[in-house]
């Protein structure tokens, strides 16, 4: 794992996105290309952002109930949570620019 | 700085064109895009690459032949080239406000999934509607899935989901199969699979997720509901060459033309290859024929300027 984001499992996922501080949630697995294509763009974005956002990277295949609870039905998927609520969702790979611009409203 | 080589893209064309361009000493930058190793990265087993003969996953064989290209000293940017001036001399590639400059290119951007455009599909992308079964089919275990098309790819795609689905049904608009035989029937006599013939998808249904599908049978008019949870969608593909509209000379289907025999196309000194040209062969193995044509191609042409 990178050294700007964490790690996150079913047994401490309640924990990570309870935050005050805003926390993007990347659902990834190891079979998945586009999801290998998201690792670069937001171990930047997470080391860039220090202090206003959380990356977290959340393996679909280890930790199937959160997927499961989110409804995530495809890969990558992420999704931005406050105080444990669900603020924005992200489907599909893009650009480091595009999500960028995607996740303004957080101070990015 | 100028570069002498340029090249757009790294699936199996432009990797190939990479290590023949460095090896040749022609200290090749490449600006690989966002989906790195192209189509190959989607998919699972490829089993008809030479001189694997077990077959080899295709992000395995796609990171192989990037550490061979940059083994040999390939610079790598890892973003999408967003707009080209190939009238001025060198060529000006811009990566947003980033400008590279190269005395020649190699276009290899190759081509990207097509979807069907039909109401439902783009609102339910991600919430049953896919194009990337490697990626989603873990979401569906035990569920019952459709995949459309008639190509290899939907072979391959509805093969790979029976591992998950309980059901895998194949909607087809003819009543035959234009893929290989070898995988038509591994799908056709597989016991998951059912094939509609002669029908296709009007809608997408579902008010969050995917719950069915409106179906129409082409022969007969005749329409049904389908009911799935998901839609892997496997009907072929189109060149990615917006950026090159009005640039390069394109066929009608966007297509990059290329010179009888060569990898040439209408600029002189921008040279094409790999699924970006090719609509007929479109194999991993003829994609890095071409990019090694490219490479050499580029090689010459720098000779004959410098000479």
């Amino acid at each position: 794992m990178g050294q700007n984001t964490v790690t996150a499992t079913d047994s401490d996922f309640a924990e990570i996105v309870g935050s005050d501080t805003p926390t993007l949630v990347d659902f990834w697995a190891e079979w998945c290309g586009p999801c290998k294509m998201m690792n670069g763009p937001l171990e930047e974005i997470a080391g860039e952002n220090s202090g206003s956002l959380v990356v977290a990277k959340l393996n679909v295949d280890e930790n199937p109930n959160v997927a499961m609870q989110y409804g995530v039905m495809s890969i990558p998927t992420m999704i931005v949570f406050q105080n444990g609520t669900e603020k924005k969702r992200l489907v599909g790979a893009r650009s480091k620019n595009q999500l960028e611009s995607e996740l303004a409203e957080f101070a990015v | 700085m100028t570069h002498k080589v340029l090249i757009i893209g790294s699936g199996p064309a432009g990797l190939t064109a990479a290590i023949y361009a460095a090896r040749a000493d022609l200290e090749p930058i490449m600006i690989e895009g966002m989906q790195r190793g192209g189509q190959l990265m989607l998919t699972t087993d490829v089993e008809n690459y030479p001189g694997f003969s077990d077959g080899i996953m295709g992000p395995e064989l796609m990171d192989a032949m990037h550490q061979q290209a940059e083994r040999f000293g390939t610079q790598v940017v890892t973003q999408d080239v967003t707009k080209v001036d190939f009238s001025t001399r060198p060529f000006q590639v811009w990566v947003g406000d980033d400008l590279y400059e190269a005395e020649s290119v190699i276009v290899s951007t190759g081509a990207s999934a097509r979807w069907l455009d039909i109401p439902g599909e783009e609102r339910l992308r991600g919430f049953g509607v896919s194009a990337c079964a490697t990626c989603d089919g873990f979401f569906f275990r035990d569920r019952q899935l459709a995949v459309s098309g008639g190509g290899d790819s939907a072979m391959e795609e509805a093969i790979f989901l029976t591992k998950f689905a309980s059901q895998v049904t194949i909607i087809h608009r003819r009543d035959e199969f234009r893929a290989s035989k070898i995988m038509a029937r591994r799908a056709i006599e597989h016991p998951k699979i059912d094939v509609i013939w002669d029908t296709v998808i009007e809608e997408v249904l579902g008010d969050e997720v995917v719950t069915a599908l409106r179906l129409r049978n082409v022969k007969t008019g005749e329409e049904s509901e389908l009911a799935v949870d998901g839609l892997f969608v496997a009907i072929g593909h189109t060149p990615n060459t917006s950026i090159f509209q009005g640039i390069l000379d394109l066929d009608e289907a966007g297509y990059i033309l290329t010179n009888n025999g060569s990898t040439a196309t209408s600029i002189a000194g921008v040279f094409a290859g790999g699924d970006v040209v090719d609509h007929v062969y479109r194999q991993a193995v003829t994609a890095a024929g071409m990019g090694c044509e490219a490479a050499i191609d580029a090689e010459r042409w720098l000779d004959g300027q410098h000479a």
